[in-house]
């Protein structure tokens, strides 16, 4: 993986995948390495997104690199009318590894090919956040022991949800089983149900919560979004139908974990953090361990 | 109708290449991805002439043209059953099946507004991922362009 950007969940293989969960494992157990000492890493953030941002930085700090950047477009040369292209080829100029954010879909991809350091896309647009999906799946390995054989539940905007669709794949290469729960208009797309048919993948599909959350070792819960609404009646009747509630964990698995890619609205009720099978601030802080395994990896450290 | 006495519609040329089965409404589009426009050599064309098979189809006869494998192949996303056939001595010496390559740059624009291609200066880069559908994914923002809503780019 040295030298080779990250900008797709699909650009890494499953041994790929596995290598980077060792790896954060062993940063788990010893955070602070100072092996970035001397290195430079630039985190340019095209549209704000704090949480991802710090996690990145706190996870080269952690390695004992230095962090340049910006944290939205309207401070940096964008404003001016600077392309992409020679946003990145200037900082490549500055940078051993360059991480970036963009609301324009391909953007990374684009940026990787005229970097000369590697890019690690931190979002691009609707499309791609394979860091997000490689903490999601170290979140998963870390709670159950293992990554074969489990039941999932994913719910909420299943549609635009990029981190639902990137897990879906990601998963695939472990045997899992798939309860998607969501409106009827935000349905996993017929896209992905044929991945999921060609790989001889079980999924069912569900219009609220049913008995069947007893079975699940994951409930994967996102945010449905007011703003993908057209009709805000549609939206007032559906709001209050996913949210998950801290009495219907009451019949689940002793091993059940709750994941929410952060951050939450309402769609987690508050009397769920106290229960232990509530995951998604450790999944967050398991986002550092799992950055770190990135970046050491991508130059060529571990 | 014998062979002799068959009227040609786009009148015969002595050597080169002619293009046949072109639905007629794409007949620019071929012109486009073949670069006919800025090529000095002669050429006729016919189009809205009817066929037996596809409706209006067009016909181009180049002179003293013939096309690499990988350049002809570009306009089957637009005229997947065009004929080719290589003219010598106004007699058709070959004919050239033309097939969709697995993947290509250029030709075609992204369907998705909000890649890359669309807001700077980025040749489009599809794999095509369906070659009986015609589904085509951006190597960039990873979306499906299918025939549908196909556009070629000018």
């Amino acid at each position: 993986m040295k030298n080779k950007s990250l900008i797709s969940i699909n650009d890494y293989s499953k041994e790929d995948y596995l290598k980077i969960l060792d790896l954060a494992e062993e940063f788990e157990n010893n955070s602070v390495q100072k092996i970035l000492e001397g290195k430079v890493v630039a985190t340019l953030f095209f549209e704000p997104s704090t949480r991802t941002r710090l996690s990145f930085e706190s996870a080269v700090n952690k390695l004992g690199g230095k962090v340049i950047g910006f944290t939205d477009a309207a401070s940096s040369s964008v404003q001016k009318g600077e392309t992409l292209k020679d946003t990145i080829m200037t900082v490549a100029n500055y940078s051993d590894l360059i991480v970036m954010r963009h609301p324009i879909e391909g953007s990374a991809r684009y940026a990787s090919e005229v970097s000369k350091v590697p890019v690690v896309n931190a979002g691009d647009g609707a499309n791609q956040h394979p860091t997000q999906t490689l903490l999601d799946l170290y979140s998963i390995k870390k709670t159950q022991g293992k990554l074969e054989n489990l039941n999932i539940f994913i719910v909420g905007d299943l549609k635009y949800g990029r981190t639902v669709h990137s897990l879906l794949i990601a998963m695939s290469h472990f045997n899992p089983t798939f309860n998607f729960i969501s409106p009827d208009f935000l349905k996993m797309p017929d896209e992905y149900k044929l991945f999921l048919d060609e790989k001889g993948i079980k999924y069912y599909e569900h219009s609220d919560f049913t008995k069947y959350i007893d079975q699940a070792d994951i409930v994967y819960m996102t945010r449905v979004q007011k703003e993908r609404f057209s009709d805000p009646i549609e939206y007032e009747k559906v709001k209050n139908v996913y949210i998950l509630k801290n009495k219907m964990l009451e019949n689940t698995k002793e091993n059940m974990r709750i994941l929410h890619p952060l951050p939450r609205v309402n769609e987690i009720n508050e009397d769920v953090d106290a229960n232990p099978k509530a995951y998604y601030f450790q999944q967050a802080e398991n986002g550092v361990y799992t950055r770190q395994a990135i970046i050491a990896s991508i130059l060529g450290l571990k | 109708m014998t062979k002799d006495t068959k009227e040609l519609r786009v009148s015969a040329i002595k050597n080169g290449t002619a293009i046949d089965h072109i639905p007629a409404d794409s007949l620019f589009n071929v012109i486009n991805i073949l670069g006919l426009d800025k090529i000095q050599n002669t050429i006729t064309f016919g189009t809205n002439l009817d066929s037996q098979t596809q409706g209006k189809k067009a016909i181009i006869k180049i002179s003293e043209k013939y096309f690499e494998k990988s350049e002809i192949n570009k306009i089957a996303l637009v005229a997947p059953n065009a004929k080719l056939n290589i003219i010598k001595d106004y007699e058709v010496v070959q004919k050239q099946i033309i097939e969709l390559p697995d993947s290509f740059q250029g030709i075609v624009k992204c369907v998705n507004p909000k890649c890359i291609t669309n807001v700077e200066n980025v040749k489009t880069k599809f794999t095509v991922v369906d070659k009986k559908e015609l589904k085509l994914k951006c190597h960039y923002c990873e979306k499906i362009t299918n025939k549908n809503n196909i556009e070629v780019v000018k």
